[in-house]
């Protein structure tokens, strides 16, 4: 036993050797580099001659994007017959479409809004392609149920509009909701971009030779000068937006859900359906995120701003969401089971071994499995396994809008009425032309606006920290 | 940086703002007007292959409504007259004039006369003349003062909203069941109408269905 003063002294003699530990934090810009290196980085982006590459990129995109064009007039000029649609399953592949890239776009609102309160300075190298890619999958997304209502031209009939028919639209239902949740979601994610790239859209301003240019950058920096007030303007506006765009990264797929949930088919009426359709989408998102980022990286050398942290950052979140679709999985067969409704057990026992059992193994597989490889730190460390893994990604989160709109549909109470669905070769042209109207669009966004919110990168380089000790302390 | 934009641009933003408020106002109120049925389809009058003047016949002579339109008690649909019905009269009187060469030559050969149709029912409608006119719902509430009309013009909406109006208050409009086919009946005030039209609503069980597939079978 020691005396109490002997501890006393031992403590104090202590407390004066002790110091925080050191836990260095990963710099979120490596090699030291300068502001000038990253404004000429990114402003080199577009402001280099066009090349070879982007062209034939931007052409065969262009070109691709025609099938959406054609299929959407053919289905227009001739009626939904063309599509594959059929008696018992009256919702194919343009509602399988619609909520995959409506998915797609969430990581871009989860990175804008949720990391941005949660003071993640990792998101400033991704957020602004991440927000573009946001927006133009709900360009792509908007299509689908656009064009699947059959009378395109009554279109309108979806929003609130006082008529001579002095009907409203259904607002008990789920797709008047969705209507709601989408516009919102699409305008909200416009805004923040936009007001995002303001500084960014003013160096280019600044730096732009031509008249155009000047005219084309002035234009949309709305006189951005840089001054104290418009930070602090800026940052309010920002923040406000963050708080706004924060519920609908919960709720515009939470919605898109509630288009199933609400319904009574079986495999679809359960109450699991928002968390796990808001994991899966965000899921989907950093799938493509990371499809689009690590070309671009390497292509433009963008290694110093897009580190293997942002990186791993990534692969962590896709990890962490694809478990909980993986459990939202296990989970629908378990209640399946213990709900003990004979509807809801035969739906699950027919969705991985019944008629579309291909489809479902093809989603465990992808959206299950693959990635669970993101634990081990060397498949995280090369980009060309993360990229492949995260096409496995994509490809399993659209089989699985596949797997619940079709399965559910073609077996559903009755088997007087079941069938058997398979799409048109309209269906699957009209599909594969969003991917060009996506790669045109995004194209564009490469070639003509700032691809990393430059200001905000330079604010969370290590010079900027004002305990930076040039002499490489990380204190 | 060197200015790129002249002073006045400075105003640009709010004058656009102001031109497009006005012109989104122009645009609803214009659509409001121009392109519902209460423009689109109130006052079509074609003109008839033969002048037939309702408010010779219905006004001045007196005669009913359902000595040409028949069966509109009995039937979803109100007859336009055949040629015989026409000649029932005019085979005596009026039977060299001019005017009715049409008539005595479409009499001869069979062949209809090409009368226009003047209130059209879009194919996904549903609606039977006869159940309204037997609940107190009277040709005028649809088909306007004929009795005054020379040439016969489209005289209410016919849009959906218009056929709610009434679906959703019938009191306002049914009328005592003798009065149907008198155009000139007027209630004696707004309230003797409520107070009526309460009664006849109770009385004959006047339900009309506001459900899509009412109308939209």
């Amino acid at each position: 036993m020691v005396s109490l003063d002997e501890t006393k002294s031992v403590n104090e003699s202590l407390i004066k050797e002790a110091r925080p530990a050191r836990v260095p934090r990963k710099k979120l810009v490596e090699n030291d580099r300068s502001f000038d290196w990253i404004t000429e980085k990114v402003c080199g982006i577009v402001e280099e001659k066009t090349p070879t590459w982007w062209w034939v990129c931007f052409l065969v995109s262009g070109f691709v994007s025609l099938f959406t064009v054609a299929g959407t007039i053919y289905l227009i000029s001739t009626g939904v017959g063309v599509w594959g649609l059929n008696n018992p399953v009256n919702w194919g592949w343009a509602i399988v479409n619609f909520v995959f890239w409506i998915g797609i776009g969430h990581a871009g609102t989860l990175i804008s809004a949720i990391l941005c309160l949660l003071k993640q300075n990792w998101r400033t190298s991704i957020n602004r392609a991440a927000e573009a890619m946001t927006i133009f999958a709900v360009v792509c997304a908007g299509i689908f149920p656009l064009i699947h209502v059959g009378r395109v031209w009554f279109a309108w009939w979806l929003f609130p509009i006082p008529n001579a028919n002095a009907i409203w639209p259904q607002f008990k239902s789920p797709l008047l909701w969705d209507v709601f949740a989408v516009s919102t979601y699409g305008t909200v994610s416009l805004l923040f971009w936009y007001v995002g790239m303001i500084p960014d859209l003013a160096t280019l301003r600044d730096r732009a030779r031509t008249k155009f240019r000047q005219w084309f950058y002035g234009f949309f920096a709305m006189g951005w000068r840089g001054s104290n007030r418009h930070w602090n303007n800026y940052e309010m506006a920002y923040l406000l937006l963050a708080g706004l765009a924060t519920p609908l990264v919960l709720s515009v797929h939470t919605i898109v859900s509630f288009d199933f949930a609400v319904s009574l088919i079986p495999g679809w009426h359960t109450t699991i359906f928002p968390p796990y359709f808001v994991a899966g989408a965000i899921f989907s998102g950093f799938g493509m995120v990371l499809t689009l980022m690590l070309p671009l990286r390497s292509i433009y050398g963008l290694h110093d701003l897009i580190t293997q942290y942002h990186i791993d950052c990534m692969c962590k979140i896709i990890l962490a969401t694809g478990s909980m679709v993986g459990y939202a999985y296990a989970i629908e067969f378990f209640i399946a089971w213990y709900g003990a409704n004979d509807f809801e057990s035969f739906a699950f026992i027919n969705r991985a071994f019944g008629p579309y059992a291909w489809a479902y193994w093809i989603m465990i597989t992808c959206n299950v499995i693959s990635p669970q490889l993101f634990w081990f730190r060397k498949v995280r460390e090369n980009p060309a396994v993360v990229w492949i893994i995260c096409i496995f990604v994509n490809v399993g989160m659209w089989f699985e809008r596949f797997v619940i709109v079709v399965t559910s549909l073609s077996r559903d109470f009755l088997p007087s009425s079941w069938g058997y669905y398979s799409p048109t070769l309209t269906d699957i042209m009209t599909y594969v032309g969003t991917f060009g109207i996506f790669t045109f669009l995004f194209l564009l966004f490469l070639r003509f606006l700032p691809l990393m919110a430059m200001a905000e990168i330079k604010a969370v380089t290590p010079q900027a920290d004002p305990h930076h000790n040039s002499k490489g302390g990380n204190h | 940086m060197s200015r790129i934009f002249p002073k006045w641009s400075n105003s640009v933003p709010l004058k656009v703002l102001v031109i497009l408020g006005v012109l989104g106002v122009t645009l609803v109120v214009s659509v409001t007007y121009y392109f519902t049925p209460k423009y689109t389809r109130v006052g079509y009058a074609p003109t008839q292959p033969v002048a037939f003047d309702h408010s010779l016949h219905a006004g001045q002579l007196g005669i009913d409504c359902r000595y040409c339109h028949t069966h509109v008690e009995q039937s979803r649909h109100s007859t336009v007259p055949p040629t015989s019905t026409c000649m029932n009269c005019h085979n005596q009187i009026k039977s060299e004039s001019d005017a009715l060469e049409l008539v005595r030559a479409s009499y001869e050969s069979g062949e209809a006369i090409p009368w226009v149709r003047v209130h059209q029912l879009p194919d996904f409608t549903y609606f039977d003349h006869s159940v309204h006119v037997n609940r107190g719902i009277s040709c005028y509430e649809c088909h306007g003062q004929v009795n005054e009309m020379e040439v016969v013009h489209h005289d209410q909406p016919f849009s959906m909203g218009w056929c709610l109006e009434c679906h959703r208050e019938p009191e306002r409009y049914v009328r005592p069941l003798e009065e149907v086919y008198n155009l000139d009946w007027r209630p004696e005030s707004e309230e003797a109408q409520i107070e009526m039209g309460v009664e006849f609503v109770h009385d004959w069980n006047v339900n009309p269905p506001l459900s899509c597939s009412a109308c939209h079978r």
